[in-house]
């Protein structure tokens, strides 16, 4: 791990009015000595960031002229429905890991949310919902706790929660699906339902994203997220109140998981014990596709909008071509996704020699 | 308790302590767990209940050595559970031209996959965590494909199932191969220079660079290693069941190992590294799943269970902050 490359950064970090705690990256560029350096490592920056936005257009494009199906209003709100949830997590997933750090726990906490919500459902729409993000909410924050106060490292308590989470989730159903109160119909409405013809998940992870993007990019607790991703001990030095940023962070992405899990549990009418097994490493994926670095403090909500939709369309994609078997998929997913990372490191690498 | 009295053996015991490093409090944790078994499990403590710990524990541990070498680099591999899968497929799809075809073949694949993950996390510096995450994907998908199309491949050699079933003596096969690895591994890591070579590399590459180490070439190597153990624990599986089951073979194997790894005392962040803590950070888990299995206590219970140990060692080894 190349630590040394994070402060040069360039134009991803500058965008949020000046980064109080962080180490600017931005602030160098009055000096005008070198000049056509700093232009190529912003060239670089750019395309590393549009990068996965070239790739979109590419593959859109792609299947637009391959497949008459493809770009239909009822194909592309399907792909948008299928990967809402998913984005809800990646969400979650892409400002832990802006912090430098990692949320393993995401695929269970999705698992129990939405458990808790139908088990719930009998009292009502509000109560179910309500408890289910509760319920994510507490989980996550148990996460951060143990992270900042007990100093574990992320990886290592969120594979303790993923796995203590799944377990509860299995125990406490006897590993039997729970079905979601018939008379519950908001829960339902969650996952099943439209407004002006485009599905509620939709709309759902799209609202989640636009406060996402507001809250990283113009709010205080958004740039001690950055800084306490791009260099942990100066902001702590500056003052920041890192340990509450990170408890913050966790409990967003848990809430976020519980988010998608209450979908989850709305559109297949139950929640499942095992449900969103490995999404924590899809999420990941999306996130890291989008654009953002796993050292922290480098990408955003944009990117992984982008991320995700990526690897939702070239799913799509292979769906539509009909004849590629999901094994043959997974493969290409798995050389897709390495292709993508070599890609951006080289480009990281060579604005930050610049930079 | 007196202090003076106390005193004196103290400085004794705490060398003996300190010379067992961070793998002293797994060890104590699996000295009550066996303890406490022995006593409230029924018929745990008995012959039949020892070689059956020992028979599902071998797997677990021949990933969780290459694994440990991996992690004393500061890496670390999530591909193992698909590179098991591969590995079994490749057995069965080759087990009819013969064992010395389909044996070398397999664990071929493997050190290939191993090799991908080595080249571009050194060459290209990608994070490991992203590169085994890819491999990962991949090679389950993968293993379905060699596994025509995700068929259950059933295998009937009786070489080949002599590797999971059979006998040398009073000796299950598995376990003799998991002993002579964890003996081989613990030679490499003490008493060669590649063991100085990965701890150097795992501590701070850049020193070990500008000291002469090969690090790149060092990193390689580790991931190779372990592919070439994850593909031997992939034989070995397949060899139980009698099938190869790409969808099922060494699905989770990653968080087993990464487990057995921690809870040994083996830094997630690399250059430090200890191979007898990996096994009892595997025998750790394995008494936890087997006793609660024996207790009819639900799966759900030994997960939560073993989270809750996972957590505690690491607190137990987790560094001071300056």
């Amino acid at each position: 791990m190349d630590h040394s490359t994070r402060t040069g950064s360039g134009p991803a970090l500058a965008a949020p009015p000046a980064p109080a705690g962080s180490p600017a990256p931005g602030a160098g560029g009055g000096v005008a000595a070198p000049r056509a350096p700093r232009l190529a490592a912003r060239a670089a920056s750019m395309l590393q960031r549009q990068g996965a936005v070239v790739a979109l257009v590419v593959v859109c494009a792609f299947g637009a002229l391959r497949y008459p199906a493809f770009a239909t209003p009822e194909n592309l709100l399907n792909v948008l429905r299928q990967n809402s949830m998913l984005g809800l997590v990646a969400l979650g997933m892409t400002m832990v890991i802006l912090t430098g750090g990692i949320d393993l726990s995401v695929g269970s906490v999705l698992a129990v949310a939405g458990i808790v919500a139908a088990g719930l459902s009998g009292y009502g729409t509000a109560v179910a919902v309500l408890g289910g993000l509760a319920a994510g909410a507490l989980l996550g924050a148990l996460n951060g706790v143990l992270i900042t106060k007990a100093r574990i490292q992320p990886f290592i308590v969120t594979l303790a929660m993923m796995i203590a989470a799944r377990g509860a989730a299995l125990g406490a159903t006897g590993e039997n699906s729970v079905h979601v109160d018939r008379a519950a119909k908001g829960i339902l409405w969650l996952g099943r339902g439209r407004v002006a013809g485009i599905p509620v998940p939709v709309l759902l992870a799209a609202l989640a994203f636009a406060v996402g993007w507001v809250v990283l990019r113009y709010t205080r607790f958004g740039r001690y997220v950055y800084a306490a991703g791009d260099h942990a001990d100066a902001a702590r030095l500056l003052g920041l109140k890192v340990d509450r940023v990170l408890i913050a962070t966790y409990a967003i992405s848990g809430l976020l998981a519980a988010c998608a899990g209450v979908v989850l549990a709305g559109r297949l009418g139950s929640g499942q014990p095992v449900a969103g097994t490995g999404w924590e490493l899809d999420a990941i994926a999306a996130v890291v596709v989008g654009g953002t670095l796993l050292s922290g403090g480098q990408g955003g909500v944009g990117s992984t909008v982008i991320g995700v939709l990526l690897l939702g369309i070239i799913f799509n994609l292979f769906n539509l071509e009909g004849t590629i078997t999901p094994w043959w998929q997974g493969v290409l997913r798995g050389v897709f996704l390495l292709g993508v990372v070599v890609v951006q490191s080289r480009l990281q690498r060579r604005a930050s020699a610049h930079g | 308790m007196s202090t003076t009295v106390a005193a004196r053996p103290a400085p004794a015991l705490g060398r003996w302590w300190s010379a067992l490093g961070p793998t002293g409090g797994a060890l104590v944790a699996l000295v009550v767990l066996v303890a406490a078994n022995s006593v409230f499990t029924p018929n745990f403590a008995s012959p039949g209940n020892f070689w059956n710990i020992l028979l599902q524990l071998s797997v677990t541990l021949l990933v969780s050595v290459g694994m440990t070498f991996v992690i004393a680099t500061g890496g670390v591999d999530l591909s193992v559970g698909s590179v098991m899968a591969i590995s079994a497929a490749v057995a069965a799809v080759t087990v009819e031209r013969g064992l010395f075809v389909a044996l070398p073949l397999a664990l071929a694949a493997g050190m290939a996959v191993g090799l991908l993950n080595g080249a571009f996390v050194s060459y290209f510096r990608v994070q490991a965590i992203v590169v085994t995450l890819a491999t990962l994907l991949a090679g389950r998908g993968l293993a379905q494909v060699i596994n025509r199309d995700g068929a259950l491949l059933t295998i009937d050699d009786p070489g080949f199932l002599a590797l999971g079933r059979g006998h040398l003596g009073p000796l299950p096969v598995q376990v003799l191969i998991a002993a002579v690895v964890v003996a081989l591994a613990v030679f490499l890591l003490r008493s060669t220079p590649f063991g100085r070579y990965v701890l150097a590399a795992g501590g701070n590459p850049a020193a070990a660079r500008l000291a002469g180490v090969p690090v790149n070439r060092t990193v390689v190597s580790v991931y190779v290693l372990s592919g070439l153990l994850a593909g031997m624990a992939g034989l070995v599986e397949a060899s139980r069941l009698g099938a190869s089951a790409a969808a099922k073979i060494g699905q989770g194997a990653e968080l087993d190992a990464i487990a057995a790894v921690v809870v040994g005392g083996t830094l997630l962040s690399g250059g430090r590294a200890t191979l007898l803590g990996t096994v009892v950070g595997a025998l750790i888990m394995q008494v936890i799943a087997t006793s609660f299995n024996m207790l009819l206590i639900p799966y759900s219970w030994a997960l939560a269970f073993k989270a809750l140990i996972i957590l505690f060692a690491v607190y137990l080894q987790r560094p001071r902050r300056v």
